[in-house]
């Protein structure tokens, strides 16, 4: 959540400081210090986690800062072999498909909650949310068992199907809020420009839901990019377990040796995607798109 | 270019309600007309309807004597400039303009000439590359305009498109509309609650009041001849005055004293068989300061001694506010009815203040007694109880 109104604030802060007088020197020392020390709070945890998978195997709990020796090794101990690469593939594969299903279905049934009346449709929403806020560990048995049947366990539409399930009702809520502001006379020009319903689905809202389509795809993303649980329980080998499921099976070189150096460099390793996912998507996410589309 | 006819067209909602109510119209090619009345009145319906962006429920719509209650909005071929612009916020000035023409299947040279034409037009020339976020009010409705005007259509319909301006703008963009509606001859329909806009665009005016067809008319006749009293009170700024009186043998009663009515007047009274009770209403033009008016004009009115607690000086003119005391247990509902709709703030009270609009040079001063002069020919009487006009 704070990736997606991380830029919004950001504007927000510099369109302040653009209108407001310079701060005397006492405070802006006092706000540096209250935001540096904010940040290293935050940051903190992160930076030891890239020191660990950096440190060599022999220095680990040598409780030191910063790595005395910078190492490749617990990198390329987990690219070595399949036990962490396939997993990696099945993440990606996974959270991609999912996200694409979901956002392409949630848009489609946000724009028709935001915009049609029909009948059942406070029920519809209220069902959808209600799935949503359902703690997923009551339904890991059931689902477990379904799957075995449906023969669904341990492949990937086994793990798509139920993120489904679980992104679809965030991303018809985020979506139908961002549908909602988007003005009813846009859809009645375009309506009596002569376009059709799908032209103006097309060329019109779509184009204009853009952000909230962006901001749902790093949602919906991250959703199935993190969840470990149905990962771990409806999966058994590597054919469709996710990194982080994968990382629970880590050993070390013998059973008594725990793999922390190899956990951190796959932590390091799963965050990548999520950061790369939010650069690209966070330069759609301009506020006020829709600025000037009516009144003056 | 088309005629338009409306017959018995009714807008009912699922929940029973009403917005317009058997509503008989027919509109002249190229004519420009305006649908005019207070919020609610059910104009920007009776539009939409006319668009296509709601369903008839009863009634018939036609253009060019053909029957469209059916057809879509783009089988219709009408062109909408509505109250937000509603410019598409992600497209330049020149997608904005051509985005009809594109959805038609236009060839690219002639979407150009289109939109260069309505660009020169409308002064949007070196505008074209920019998108609706970057442009001022003026400019947005300017393009909403021309995106009108490219596609050629048969009918412009207009939905307040001037609210969202300012004052100087708006009497601005008032002109503009005029001349081009004059130079394309295409017919409008033009929506407003604002009566100065009605009265200066309208060929005829259409005045609606809670879905019902109040009267329609050339601007001159709604107002030298309102069919009712709410007609009365929408049409000129400021609003005519309104005052309870009685009719008897050819005199009206009222508080400012009693008027024998033209003869004319009194025939036309007795043949409709005309109630005691009327209501009496008199624009702040029929009012001079006594003083400035001589001779045989004199003897067409009355004069009558008030004392203005306010004047406002227009240079022009000025406007004269003074109380009149209203005389007791007389029918008043209709006329509170009306006054709450068209906001003239006749408020319940046992005093109404009139307005009189008096030449510059009066010399009439707040607070001192003063005569004044009233046109006793331009007086309105309507019925008390449905505040119909009588003697017409």
């Amino acid at each position: 959540m704070t990736a997606v109104a991380a830029p919004a604030a950001r504007t927000a802060r510099r369109a302040r400081t653009a209108t407001q007088p310079a701060m005397p020197t006492g405070r802006k020392v006092g706000w540096a210090a209250a935001n540096a020390i904010t940040i290293a709070w935050t940051l903190f945890p992160i930076w030891w986690l890239i020191a660990l998978a950096f440190k060599a195997p022999t220095s680990l709990t040598d409780g030191s800062f910063w790595p005395n020796q910078w190492s490749w090794s617990n990198f390329s101990g987990i690219f070595h072999g399949t036990a962490f690469v396939r997993p990696l593939i099945n993440s990606i594969g996974i959270g991609l498909i999912s996200t694409v299903i979901s956002v392409v279905l949630g848009t489609m049934a946000a724009y028709a909650i935001a915009r049609l009346k029909f009948p059942g449709k406070s029920a519809l929403i209220g069902v959808s949310l209600l799935i949503a806020m359902f703690p997923l560990i009551s339904l890991v048995t059931p689902l477990f068992n379904v799957e075995r049947v449906l023969g669904l366990f341990n492949t990937w539409p086994g793990l798509i199907i139920p993120y489904l399930a679980f992104s679809l009702p965030l991303a018809i809520y985020t979506l139908s809020a961002f549908f909602r502001e988007i003005p009813w006379d846009l859809e009645k020009a375009a309506k009596v420009d002569g376009a059709s319903q799908r032209q103006i689905f097309l060329k019109v809202i779509a184009p204009l839901a853009l952000p909230g389509i962006a901001t749902t795809s790093i949602l919906v993303f991250m959703f199935c990019w993190n969840e470990f649980l149905l990962a771990i329980s409806l999966t058994s080998t590597n054919a469709a377990r996710t990194a982080p499921a994968a990382m629970g099976f880590f050993t070390g070189v013998s059973q008594f040796t725990f793999p922390i150096g190899s956990i951190a460099a796959a932590a390091v390793i799963i965050t990548i995607p999520i950061v790369i996912f939010v650069m690209i998507f966070q330069r759609r996410i301009v506020a006020g798109l829709t600025a000037g589309a009516v009144k003056g | 270019m088309s005629t338009i006819s409306l017959e018995h067209v009714t807008k009912r909602y699922p929940d029973g309600t009403e917005a317009v109510k058997d509503l008989n119209l027919n509109i002249a090619d190229g004519e420009f007309i305006v649908f005019v009345g207070p919020s609610g009145c059910g104009k920007s319906t009776a539009l939409n309807m006319i668009a296509g962006l709601e369903d008839i429920s009863d009634g018939e719509l036609r253009m060019n004597q053909k029957v469209v209650n059916q057809l879509s909005p783009k089988d219709r071929d009408i062109a909408m400039v509505f109250q937000t612009y509603a410019l598409y916020p992600h497209m330049t000035v020149r997608e904005n303009m051509a985005f009809p023409l594109k959805i038609a299947h236009m060839p690219h040279d002639e979407i150009d000439r289109r939109v260069k034409e309505a660009a020169d037009l409308l002064e949007l020339a070196e505008h074209l590359d920019r998108k609706p976020a970057n442009l001022s009010g003026g400019q947005r409705q300017r393009v909403a305009m021309g995106r009108a005007i490219v596609r050629d259509p048969q009918a412009f319909l207009m939905d307040e498109p001037l609210s969202n301006l300012d004052a100087k703008l708006r009497v601005q963009m008032r002109t503009t509309i005029s001349r081009l509606q004059q130079r394309l001859k295409v017919t409008t329909i033009y929506v407003t609650h604002d009566q100065t806009e009605a009265m200066t665009l309208g060929d005829r005016i259409l005045v609606l009041r809670l879905g019902t067809k109040q009267q329609v008319g050339s601007p001159q006749e709604l107002y030298d001849y309102p069919a009712n009293l709410f007609v009365a009170g929408f049409i000129g700024s400021p609003s005519m005055n309104f005052m309870p009186g009685e009719l008897a043998d050819g005199m009206l009663k009222w508080p400012l004293g009693e008027v024998p009515l033209p003869a004319e007047t009194v025939r036309r009274l007795e043949q409709e068989k005309a109630p005691r009770d009327v209501i009496v209403g008199i624009r702040p033009e029929d009012f001079e300061d006594a003083a400035l008016v001589e001779g045989p004009k004199r003897e067409q009115g009355a004069t009558i001694t008030v004392k203005a607690d306010v004047l406002e000086s227009l240079g022009s003119e000025i406007l004269a506010y003074f109380p009149v005391p209203k005389p007791k247990a007389a029918q008043m509902d209709e006329l509170q009815r009306v006054a709450a709709e068209v906001g003239t703030g006749d408020a319940p009270g046992s005093e109404s203040t009139f307005v009189a609009r008096l030449s510059p040079t009066t010399r009439a001063q707040e607070g001192i007694a003063f005569n004044v002069w009233l046109n006793t020919h331009k007086l309105h009487l309507f019925d008390a109880k449905t505040g119909k006009a009588l003697g017409r």
